[in-house]
C-alpha cells in the first residue's frame, strides 16, 4: 500500500499547486502505531505528511460537514458512500470536492493485533508493518506475524463496497469486491432470541459504555447542531451511565443513522472500550434493504429511504 | 403484579382521523377500556421516535400510534412517510428486547368508531397480557 502513499502525494501536490483545491484531507502518521490521524494539508510543501496504510480506518467524510472551501478528500469505499450521503443531505456540494478514490482492502483492527499477545500483559506495540499479505508486529520481546486477512476490522471483513462509488481520480486499479458475504449472520441470531434475552444481550453489550460520545463524534452522519443527548427541554435521555440511559442513547443514535449508515466502522473503531454498537446500525441497514430495497450512499440520484415512500410499502404491522 | 393492576397505554392520535374516531366513539356512548391516555398530534407524520421512547421511559406499559388511512392523510402524505419510520422503529425496539405487543400502530378514520373500539380493546388486551413494562424504566435513580 506504500505505492498508494506515493500516488496520493502526487495527486495532492498537483491539486494544491494548480490551485484546484484549498486543502487536501488525508491521513498522517499518529504518535503511536496504528493510530493514524486525519490531516489537513494546505501547502504543497506539506504533502509529505500524507500517508496511506492499513490504519486509515477513520471516516474522512466526517470532516467535510458544512465546509465552504474546495477540498481534495481521500476516500475509501465507505468514505465515498458517506460523501454521497453528505451531498444528498446538502452538507457539502459535489463541485467543492475532488475525490481521490482509494480502492480498499480493509483496515486492520488494532484490538485484534493487541490480542495476538497474552491478554492482560501490557505489551507495548512498537511497530506494525505489512508485507505480502502478512502483518508483522514488533514489541520489545520480538516479532510476531499474522495473516492480514485475519486481522481486518469486523466491518471490513463484511464489506461489499471496497471501491469508491464516486471519485475524480483513483490512486490504483479497483480491487476485487468480496463475494458471497453474509452480512447479517449475527443480526439474525439476535433477532431469533426471546425478548428478555435480547434485553440482556444489549445490557451486556453496553455495560462498559462510558457515554464519551466518541462513536457519535467520529460518525459523519452525526452532524446535528444540537444532538438529542444535549437537549434539556425536554430532556430525552439522562446524562448518566445508567443502563437505561445508555440504551436510550444508543437506540436513538442508531435510529438517526437509519438508511444513512454505510457501516464504515468508525464508531466502533474509536470506542475506547470496544463496544460493537454496529449490531444496531446493521439491523437498520438490513431492514432498510429488506423493506425498501435500499443501500446507503450508492447514488447521488436517489433520495434516502426516509425521505420518500411508496404507496405499497410494507404495513403488515399496522392494524 | 398486583391483582388489580391495570395497564397504562399512551395513545398518540392524529387530529384528523383517529382522534375524531375516539370522539365519535365517545359521543356515541360506545364502551371501551379506559386504559388509554390520549395525546393529540397534528399528523402521524409528526410522531417522533423520542415520544415513544419517552412514554416507555416514563412508565407506559404500552404505546399506540394511530393515524389516517394511507391516501386519506389531511396533509396528503404525512402518514406514508410515518409508515416507513414506524416500521424501522418497531423492528429496532423489538430487536432490543421490547416485547411484540407493547407497541401498536393502526389507521383509523374519523368515521370508524367501531374499528376504534375494536383496536383499543385489542391493544389493551395485548398489553395486559404482557404485564407491567419495566425495561425502559430507570429503577436505580439515586439523588446525590
Ligand atoms: S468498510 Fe470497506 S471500504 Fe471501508 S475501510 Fe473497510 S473494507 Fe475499506
Ligand atoms: S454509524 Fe458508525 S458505521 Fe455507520 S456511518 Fe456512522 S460511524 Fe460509520
Ligand atoms: S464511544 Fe464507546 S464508550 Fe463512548 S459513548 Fe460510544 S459506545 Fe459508549
Amino acid at each position: 500500500m506504500s505505492n498508494y502513499t506515493d500516488k496520493i502525494r502526487e495527486i495532492s501536490e498537483r491539486l494544491l499547486k494548480q490551485g484546484k483545491v484549498d486543502m487536501v484531507i488525508g491521513f498522517k502518521k499518529g504518535t503511536v502505531p496504528m493510530m493514524n490521524e486525519p490531516c489537513f494539508v494546505k501547502k504543497p510543501e506539506d504533502i509529505s505528511k500524507l500517508v496511506w496504510d492499513s490504519h486509515c480506518g477513520i471516516n474522512l467524510a466526517n470532516y467535510l460537514t458544512d465546509r465552504k472551501e474546495k477540498i481534495g478528500v481521500i476516500a475509501k469505499g465507505c468514505d465515498s458512500r458517506n460523501i454521497v450521503t453528505h451531498v444528498i443531505e446538502n452538507k457539502i456540494k459535489r463541485e467543492q470536492l475532488f475525490i481521490i478514490g482509494v480502492p480498499c482492502e480493509g483496515m486492520i483492527d488494532r484490538r485484534k493485533i493487541a490480542s495476538m499477545f497474552q491478554t492482560g500483559s501490557e505489551t507495548e506495540i512498537l511497530s506494525v508493518a505489512e508485507q505480502n499479505g502478512k502483518i508483522i508486529v514488533r514489541t520489545k520481546d520480538g516479532e510476531k506475524t499474522s495473516e492480514r486477512a485475519d486481522l481486518l476490522q469486523k466491518n471490513c471483513a463484511l464489506c461489499v463496497h471496497r471501491n469508491p462509488v464516486i471519485y475524480d481520480e483513483l490512486v490504483a486499479e479497483p480491487v476485487a469486491e468480496q463475494k458471497n458475504i453474509d452480512r447479517y449472520a449475527d443480526i439474525r441470531e439476535i433477532e431469533a432470541m426471546p425478548p428478555d434475552q435480547k434485553w440482556q444481550y444489549f445490557d451486556d453489550l453496553f455495560s462498559a459504555c462510558i457515554r464519551c460520545y466518541a462513536c457519535r463524534n467520529a460518525c459523519p452522519l452525526c452532524y446535528c447542531p444540537t444532538c438529542f443527548v444535549d437537549e434539556s427541554r425536554p430532556q430525552w435521555v439522562g446524562k448518566s451511565t445508567d443502563p437505561i440511559d445508555t440504551k436510550t442513547f444508543h437506540f436513538l443514535r442508531a435510529y438517526h443513522c437509519a438508511g444513512r449508515c454505510t457501516d464504515c466502522g468508525s464508531c466502533e473503531r474509536v470506542c475506547p472500550v470496544g463496544i460493537n454498537m454496529r449490531v444496531l446500525t446493521r439491523k437498520l441497514e438490513k431492514d432498510c434493504f429488506e423493506s425498501f430495497g435500499w443501500e446507503a450512499g450508492l447514488s447521488l440520484e436517489q433520495r434516502p429511504p426516509l425521505d420518500v415512500y411508496k404507496t405499497n410499502d410494507p404495513e403488515d404491522f399496522i392494524k | 403484579m398486583s391483582a388489580n393492576w391495570e395497564p397504562k397505554i399512551v395513545a398518540f392520535f392524529c387530529n384528523w382521523c383517529t382522534y375524531g374516531a375516539a370522539d365519535l366513539a365517545g359521543v356515541s356512548r360506545m364502551q371501551y377500556p379506559p386504559n388509554i391516555r390520549v395525546i393529540r398530534i397534528p399528523c402521524s407524520g409528526r410522531m417522533s421516535p423520542k415520544f415513544i421512547l419517552s412514554a416507555f421511559r416514563n412508565g407506559a406499559d404500552g404505546v399506540w400510534v394511530s393515524g389516517c388511512h394511507p391516501g386519506d392523510c389531511h396533509y396528503l402524505e404525512g402518514n406514508y412517510y410515518a409508515r416507513r419510520k414506524f416500521s424501522l422503529f418497531k423492528n429496532l425496539i423489538e430487536y432490543m428486547g421490547i416485547e411484540p405487543g407493547r407497541l401498536h400502530f393502526s389507521w383509523i378514520s374519523s368515521a370508524e368508531a367501531t374499528k376504534f373500539v375494536e383496536v383499543v380493546t385489542g391493544v389493551t388486551d395485548a398489553v395486559r397480557a404482557l404485564g407491567p413494562h419495566e425495561k425502559f424504566v430507570k429503577t436505580n435513580v439515586k439523588v446525590a
